[in-house]
């Protein structure tokens, strides 16, 4: 589960010093994969720089033909716009705090669960792993209907706790936990209860404080999970103040809005750029997440 | 006979694992009281409900649901937009899952090919549209696809060709749909393919090189093989993502022109939209079944034969 994905430094040097070979043949091989990975990274990237240039044009540039990439005079009037007469810092905040809130909640209650599942001998332990297993693959789709009348017989229809409370405890995070719990030594948590430590103190104390990688990757998956929901915020906020922002974005761009090019530009950007930005921080983590969760 | 320092060493057992099991429980039940509430109890309400004629009108008046049997099913095979749906998303998955697999297998093995020192670069860029939500994204490639304004046909206008009205057209709105989500996602199975690739041992490589294996051979009789694994879990991941594509149509179409990018998780939103609970939910559920079924198509043809 959470070998390491890096090739050993043995292998690495190998292919280097196959790959600095000096033949002709290698070379030409050389350049012609550079150019071909280089094409797939401006078709990429491309996309985003337009994205973020486009933002910053005014209405009449965005729709010229033939379209430009640098803005011609460059305005913030779009973002001024979305942040005075849209509301988008609510929406801001809205995301902010359901994410938090979800991200939170799975830290603390997947790694209690995952602890238990991994460590701990109870009656009903591993019915409740396969029940655990069984829904990690069930899709949204599946649940949101019944999910809806639930949340609405609550009462909880346009509220936070509408938005956060179904997505707090997530199968998936428990699963994470639990495979990465199990490469803690037995005898660690042996000796401190030896000690007399209790439960929760060699939980908090000893666990925790080991999980941090595989806190971190969870964490960040899950911010990011959130951030990006989509159906089961369009169907719980009702009103614009409880809008996050995917709903709010998609709502404008199907909306009165759909003709306001600039406009939806920049919304995306601000969809996008804070998650690109702390993606680039810290891609270690969300590349190790996503090769550690398919490696199995 | 039991001796006394034996007898205390069983009820300090005893009650050691009765405290173990406390803990076990006091640990997971927080987790498990939320995962009956919002999973486990709507996985089975979903079933249940598509048994009914359940509506918006019967959140106030439970009372009021009536039990109709199949009766929800067999309208779905009476109602050509839901046809029409299953045909588009199962085109979506038929064409893009390969399509996205051998995207991200390429790259991975340009990236792996010890041939770049930019592997680090690559990587972050081919990886970028998969952190971003797919609305943005779709919000974005609408404008890349217009007809006039768009780059893409600007730059497809450098190369002397005339660009059509993707979106617009019938045939052409759904495949574009289809690129677009190979290009936010290859880069996701990229990553995992690398990690595949270099869980591969390097002497099977040596071994195969002794043998006169060319650089052909040694994909074919070596990576392919070992690469086995990584793919059953790579085509079941998309499979199951591309089998619910919704975003992009409710962005970029509305599921237009003429139903053309509808797909099934889109009608599921509209059916319960009009207030149709029981329906959608037997959507849903058909929408599962076939999520489950094309699972297990996958294992069986992908998983090792000892496996089996």
């Amino acid at each position: 589960m959470t070998t390491e994905i890096a090739p050993k430094p043995a292998s690495r040097q190998r292919t280097r010093r196959r790959s600095r070979g000096t033949r002709p043949r290698d070379r030409v091989a050389r350049l012609m994969l550079h150019l071909v990975l280089l094409i797939g990274l401006v078709v990429m990237v491309g996309p985003f720089l337009w994205m973020l240039l486009s933002a910053f044009k005014s209405e009449a540039e965005v729709r010229q033909v033939p379209p430009t990439w640098w803005p011609v005079d460059a305005t913030v009037e779009n973002f001024v716009r979305l942040f005075d007469r849209l509301d988008f810092p609510t929406y801001f905040t809205n995301s902010v705090v359901v994410a938090a809130a979800v991200t939170v909640g799975n830290l603390i209650l997947c790694s209690a669960a995952g602890y238990a599942l991994a460590k701990l001998r109870f009656p009903g332990q591993r019915l409740l792993l396969g029940v655990v297993l069984g829904t990690v693959m069930v899709p949204g789709m599946v649940t949101f209907v019944p999910l809806f009348v639930l949340v609405s017989k609550l009462g909880m229809t346009n509220s936070y706790a509408g938005l956060v409370l179904p997505f707090l405890a997530g199968a998936f995070g428990v699963f994470f936990m639990r495979q990465f719990m199990l490469s803690i030594p037995d005898e660690l948590i042996e000796s401190a209860r030896l000690d007399g430590a209790s439960e929760l103190r060699i939980f908090l104390q000893i666990v925790m404080p080991l999980c941090r990688p595989a806190l971190a990757t969870l964490g960040i998956l899950t911010f990011l999970g959130s951030w990006n929901n989509f159906l089961w915020p369009l169907v719980v906020a009702t009103t614009e103040d409880k809008y996050t922002l995917p709903v709010a974005l998609a709502l404008y761009s199907v909306g009165q809005n759909n003709t306001e090019y600039g406009l939806l530009l920049a919304g995306s950007v601000v969809v996008v750029m804070p998650v690109l930005i702390v993606f680039v921080i810290l891609q270690r983590h969300f590349v190790r997440g996503v090769a550690t969760t398919g490696l199995k | 006979m039991t001796t006394p320092s034996t007898v205390t060493g069983q009820t300090r057992q005893t009650s050691q694992r009765a405290r173990r099991a406390r803990a076990g429980w006091g640990f997971t039940s927080p987790f498990t009281a939320l995962f009956l509430v919002f999973m486990a109890g709507p996985v089975l309400a979903s079933l249940l409900m598509s048994f009914t004629d359940i509506g918006s009108a019967d959140i106030r008046n439970p009372l009021g649901v009536n039990f109709v049997g199949f009766e929800q099913y067999g309208k779905l095979l009476e109602d050509a937009r839901f046809l029409k749906a299953a045909g588009n998303t199962a085109l979506f998955v038929v064409l893009g899952v390969p399509l996205t697999m051998l995207a991200g297998l390429l790259a991975a093995l340009g990236l792996n090919s010890g041939l770049t020192k930019f592997r680090g670069l690559f990587r972050v860029g081919y990886y970028l549209p998969v952190v971003t939500s797919i609305v943005a994204i779709s919000v974005v490639w609408r404008f890349l696809l217009q007809p006039e304004t768009g780059l893409v046909n600007s730059v497809l206008g450098l190369l002397g060709i005339d660009g059509p009205h993707w979106l617009a057209d019938t045939s052409l709105a759904l495949p574009s749909l289809i690129a677009m989500a190979t290009w936010r996602n290859l880069g996701f199975l990229m990553v995992i393919f690398l990690a595949g690739l270099q869980a591969i041992p390097q002497n099977l490589y040596e071994a195969a090189r002794i043998d006169g294996a060319g650089w052909w051979q040694q994909f074919r009789y070596v990576t392919l093989p070992m690469l086995r694994p990584t793919m059953l879990f790579v085509a079941v991941i998309s499979t199951i993502g591309y089998l619910q594509f919704f975003e992009e149509p409710f962005v970029m179409t509305q599921g237009g022109p003429l139903n053309s990018t509808v797909s099934i998780s889109y009608h599921i939103y509209d059916q319960f939209g009009f207030g149709n609970y029981g329906y959608a939910s037997a959507m849903s559920y058909v929408l599962f079944l076939g999520i489950v079924a094309l699972s297990l198509l996958w294992f069986r043809l992908l998983s090792s034969r000892d496996d089996r």
